[in-house]
């Protein structure tokens, strides 16, 4: 069997059965984990518009979109169990605490303006971060990136066209998509994590090569795409600071407010407590749907082997 | 959606505890013909409690957009593999003359 190290060293991937350093299986664990339970936290914001979408088409869409949120959850889930952890396991953690998820969902979607800034930003976003990770070293955890994306495409994309439609609309439309940029656009930034001088571990991660572009890189990517359509829209980033450097071909920013996203990261951020309550809430009310699968299996059981 | 998740300083994570492989549903792994005339390809897993509602969730899960025209679900037990401290043997010993570009052949003949 080739030896961890010379598989990290070759580029090549390292597969479930390999033998692997336990730093390196729990990094992966975790992350590979919160980002599972990002995805399922994910779908409340989102969630609780598809009543409220404007037509039946927007309707369908959102579900569509949603239920991708769903799949991809459940691929991350499955990833993380090649590791060796259970997956009821993982759930405990998550409703514990003692796993977490992207602090962007412990904000509110208070306008229809907020499913298109998610679409556009938060996805977006994500996507700059999930191309980069479906490069990492973990097979299982680089293929299911690699669907993601795919999937995720379309979510941004759907975004940008109700933001889209929303700018050209009536004043009051223009108005809600400006409102939902100004409130989603710092925190899609922090969404990239602290700076590169404050990263505490990603220097093993990158050596490791789960991580291969930095935190401020990743995010100075997703400026440089992002801020230009935002021109298009006609709306205006909350940045007055934003400027274009010739010198360095990128778009210079403001300070990001990391006080802020510090509070979020330790729970106090406007939704965190709602959001795990309603996902336990939800786990516990489904408890008696998992029972009967159960027993209806156990009842029409074929004996195997 | 995301995706990564940040720490905060002073909330360095635990180690994750002994592996357990304790779940209520047993695992499956799915596998999914693209069209016809293609071979079934291992698409992913997931948990479920019977082989019926293994399909239905596997066509939920792995086939949203249209990726296959046949689905089938196998529980993870019953997968044997081969070791992977056995790969240099099994793997390593390709002969060379069993590949047609061992053999000259003179240009004249042309394609062959």
């Amino acid at each position: 069997m080739p030896l961890f190290d010379e598989i990290i060293a070759a580029d090549h991937k390292v597969e479930p059965r390999d033998e692997m350093p336990e730093a390196y299986r729990q990094t992966l664990i975790r992350q590979i984990a919160q980002h599972a339970h990002s995805e399922i936290i994910g779908m409340q914001p989102e969630g609780i518009w598809i009543t409220r979408a404007p037509t039946l088409k927007r309707k369908a869409i959102l579900m569509a979109k949603v239920q991708d949120e769903a799949g991809h959850g459940l691929y991350l889930y499955s990833a993380a169990e090649t590791l060796g952890v259970s997956r009821n396991e993982l759930m405990e953690r998550l409703h514990e605490g003692r796993q977490k998820y992207s602090s962007i969902f412990n904000y509110p979607t208070l306008t229809w303006g907020d499913i298109g800034a998610i679409g556009w930003l938060v996805d977006g976003a994500a996507i700059t971060n999930q191309l980069m990770l479906a490069r990492c070293s973990y097979g299982p955890y680089a293929r299911a990136m690699v669907k993601i994306c795919k999937e995720e495409s379309f979510h941004q994309r759907q975004g940008f066209e109700i933001m889209l439609t929303l700018s050209k609309g009536t004043p009051e439309q223009r108005a809600m998509a400006q409102d939902s940029l100004d409130r989603w656009w710092w925190p899609s930034l922090m969404m990239f994590g602290p700076h590169d001088a404050e990263s505490t571990h990603s220097e093993q991660s990158t050596a490791w090569k789960i991580k291969r572009v930095s935190n401020d890189r990743l995010r100075q990517e997703f400026i440089d795409m992002t801020v230009p359509q935002a021109e298009f829209l006609g709306l205006t980033v909350p940045d007055p600071e934003l400027r274009w450097n010739e010198q360095t071909n990128h778009y210079d920013t403001g300070p990001i407010d990391w006080d802020e996203f510090w509070a979020v990261v330790k729970g106090n951020g406007p939704l965190n407590r709602q959001r795990i309550d309603h996902k336990i809430a939800v786990w516990e009310e489904n408890a008696w749907v998992r029972k009967a699968a159960e027993a209806y299996a156990a009842k029409h059981m074929v004996p195997q082997g | 959606m995301p995706y990564e998740v940040h720490t905060a300083p002073g909330d360095d994570p635990q180690p994750e505890g002994p592996r357990a492989t304790d779940y209520g549903w047993p695992l499956w792994e799915v596998f999914v013909r693209a069209r016809r005339g293609l071979s079934h390809v291992h698409a992913g897993s997931l948990h479920a409690a019977d082989a019926e509602t293994a399909l239905e969730s596997a066509r939920d899960v792995y086939t949203r957009r249209s990726e296959g025209v046949s689905i089938w679900v196998i529980p993870s037990a019953q997968i044997v593999a081969s070791d992977p401290d056995d790969a240099d043997i099994l793997f390593d010993s390709d002969k060379p003359y069993r590949h047609p570009t061992f053999y000259d052949i003179p240009d004249e003949i042309g394609h062959m």
